[in-house]
């Protein structure tokens, strides 16, 4: 036996509410992220991973009560990010009780931010989050700004770079696929797997399961998924099962 | 009363929410005196091993930690908590630890490519011996697991758990009262919380 595949369920925080997520009718308030992230605790959620998607400073600072709740009752690591931009923002989300922050666009601004983080806080509670898309001649580009604008940076030399920053793993998500339904770009998991050491986070794509075991089997270390296990379409239990049966060590609680 | 002694480490709260979740009657502190005083004592800890070092020595928290591992007193360490035990430690250094159990923390050195540094996720706890810490965990039980070094004692009948990286790595070793676990308890559900009670109702 060795080191389980991990599961994570990502749910999208707009304002402290969760923008898309299951609809069980246990929950007594659907729209409440820890409401949410206990149910797919109880399930056996490997990770939990809040992405907030709030647009003002004001809507931001919700996430610091939703991730001081969560920690309060979810006994599993938990990964925050969006709208991380300093040392501090970090450190004030570490301190809510998040176990690890994603950076993104403020990583391509500043790459000193992955070295800075992993300095004070340790590489693994940082995660470096990447948007790549196709480039028509071959590779991937990097996208920042939840994947609007192109910055000219090659997806495998940048995730290399900011191992070597000391980055803890990678969340990597590819811009063709992300909300298409159709599977991960299992190529790139695979180039981006094989060229660093850390553990990379396959996103963007998953429309039904076996797209789950196409990013394990390509090279991930986790598998990062939304819609498919929002709306109670599968549970993470379910999730399991199929991959274990399809032969990936997986963790069955 | 649990005194969880703060070494700068960012899972300080985690540990304390998840021993209040357990019933424990829980203290974070950094005083000496508190920690000599505590029925149980608890050393969580994470980040880089001569930061962790450095924060015991400027605290003046050394001796108390030596003392409550001489009294008989449980003790639960936690990752670097585990790896301070440790003589020394490849990371940053050499860097001497506090030399309470006899071996080195080296670099993870997988061997497979495939296998990713740091190691980190939810490993099967491959449980060599019966210990009042493991009561109730099922044979398959995973915990969580985040580290890039790992401790190598120099009588392995200490490691009553191990976990597979590749190689067999150092899960939790017991000597006496001493118990301490490399993986995360805190944060690794049932399986974690389970092992916490244990802790809160030994004796």
């Amino acid at each position: 036996m060795t080191l389980a595949r991990r599961i994570i369920p990502c749910l999208d925080v707009k304002d402290g509410r969760v923008v898309k997520g299951i609809n069980f009718v246990s929950l007594r308030d659907a729209g409440d992220p820890v409401e949410q992230a206990a149910a797919y605790d109880a399930q056996g959620a490997d990770e939990i991973c809040y992405l907030d998607i709030s647009a003002s400073p004001e809507g931001r600072s919700t996430i610091l009560d939703v991730v001081r709740r969560t920690a309060n009752q979810v006994f599993a690591p938990l990964t925050v990010g969006g709208g991380v931009r300093t040392v501090a923002d970090a450190e004030r989300l570490l301190e809510a009780g998040a176990d690890k922050i994603a950076v993104n666009t403020a990583a391509i601004r500043d790459p000193a931010l992955v070295t800075a983080c992993a300095e004070r806080f340790g590489n693994q509670a940082i995660v470096v989050a990447v948007d790549a898309k196709r480039r028509p001649g071959g590779g991937w580009e990097v996208y920042s700004h939840g994947g609007r604008t192109p910055e000219g940076l090659d997806g495998v030399a940048w995730c290399q770079q900011v191992a070597d920053r000391g980055a803890g793993e990678i969340l990597l998500t590819s811009m063709d696929r992300d909300g298409t339904g159709q599977g991960y770009d299992t190529e790139l998991v695979s180039t981006i797997a094989r060229a660093v050491t850390i553990p990379v986070i396959a996103s963007g794509g998953v429309g039904e399961l076996a797209h789950l075991a196409a990013g394990l089997e390509a090279g991930a270390d986790a598998v990062l998924a939304a819609s498919i296990f929002h709306f109670g379409q599968h549970t993470i239990g379910e999730v399991k099962a199929f991959l274990a049966k399809a032969g990936l060590p997986i963790r069955i609680c | 009363m649990i005194a969880i002694v703060d070494v700068c480490s960012g899972n300080l709260r985690s540990v304390e929410r998840a021993l209040a979740q357990v019933g424990g009657d829980v203290t974070v502190t950094r005083d000496p005196d508190v920690v000599r005083k505590a029925d149980k004592v608890v050393v969580p800890g994470q980040g880089a091993f001569g930061v962790f070092m450095r924060g015991l020595v400027e605290r003046d928290l050394g001796a108390a930690l030596r003392e409550a591992i001489a009294s008989g007193r449980p003790y639960l360490g936690i990752c670097l908590g585990l790896q301070v035990l440790f003589d020394e430690s490849e990371e940053q250094g050499p860097c001497a630890g506090l030399g309470v159990i006899p071996g080195t923390v080296e670099r993870l050195r997988p061997g497979d490519p495939a296998l990713k540094v740091p190691h980190m996720g939810w490993n099967r706890l491959v449980q060599r011996a019966r210990d009042p810490m493991l009561a109730g965990l099922a044979d398959d039980a995973h915990a969580y697991f985040v580290h890039s070094y790992h401790a190598v004692p120099r009588d392995l009948s200490l490691r009553i758990v191990e976990a597979e990286h590749g190689i067999p790595i150092t899960a939790a070793i017991r000597k006496d009262n001493l118990f301490a676990c490399q993986f995360h308890p805190e944060k690794s559900q049932h399986v974690g919380l389970q092992i916490l009670r244990n802790f809160v109702e030994a004796a």
